[in-house]
């Protein structure tokens, strides 16, 4: 997918997010809004930002959205800009999603797994591939 | 030996951030507890541990605290990690 700017690329996982029953739309702005506040402290390697809020009442269930970026973007990370993956993380609580975040350090950890998902020519094999691993 | 593994909001980035912590003090041999915490519950947290760990862009935010504050770039860099704790800890 291609996005211009950090914002609208929250914005794409925070849409993916709610289209799935995982949030409501507000979720969004709450992404957001730690962006502003806090900065881009979620682009935590190169290339790859996990955007997330804290548990809220916006937040239906825990879930994880991607967007992997054509065109990568300035995230404004002095050590791990361009990303060109953008997760977006909502959870219920501290610990009810522990098991899916231990399996997307696995995939992220592995350089290979990575090259997989910037390269995959299409989201329906991404899905099968997370779905199956985390 | 308490570690403190921060980011912003104690549910995403400090989880994974602790997750390779544990594994690479257990490649150190040192025994730790790691907690996964959000800024102010570091805050609060941080008087008691030995160390922090977060992202660059967080360190400003928890100067002050007693502990050693220890940056990391990569997350999923085990060998920084690896780097950093072992100049820290050994």
């Amino acid at each position: 997918m291609v996005v211009d700017s950090r914002e609208a690329a929250i914005v794409r996982v925070g849409e993916l997010l709610a289209a799935s029953g995982r949030t409501t739309a507000g979720y969004t702005g709450e992404m957001l809004a730690v962006l502003n506040e806090l900065g881009p402290y979620f682009v935590i390697a190169p290339g790859i930002a996990i955007a997330h809020a804290r548990p809220s009442e916006s937040v239906l269930s825990a879930g994880l959205s991607l967007a992997v970026l054509a065109k990568p973007v300035e995230f404004g990370s002095d050590h791990n800009d361009p990303v060109r993956m953008v997760f977006g993380l909502c959870a219920k609580d501290h610990d009810g999603h522990i098991e899916v975040l231990a399996g997307l350090a696995e995939v992220l950890s592995d350089d290979a797994q990575v090259n997989f998902l910037l390269n995959a020519s299409d989201a329906g094999r991404i899905h099968e591939y997370l779905a199956s691993v985390l | 030996m308490k570690i403190v593994a921060v980011c912003g909001m104690g549910i995403g980035t400090s989880v994974l951030l602790k997750m390779n912590a544990e594994k690479v003090l257990a490649q150190l041999g040192i025994e730790a507890t790691v907690t996964a915490a959000d800024m102010s519950t570091a805050r609060q947290l941080g008087f008691e541990a030995n160390i922090v760990l977060t992202t660059p862009e967080l360190v400003p935010s928890l100067q002050g605290l007693p502990a050693e504050i220890i940056s990391i770039d990569h997350f999923f860099d085990l060998a920084e990690l690896h780097r950093k704790l072992s100049a820290a800890l050994l």
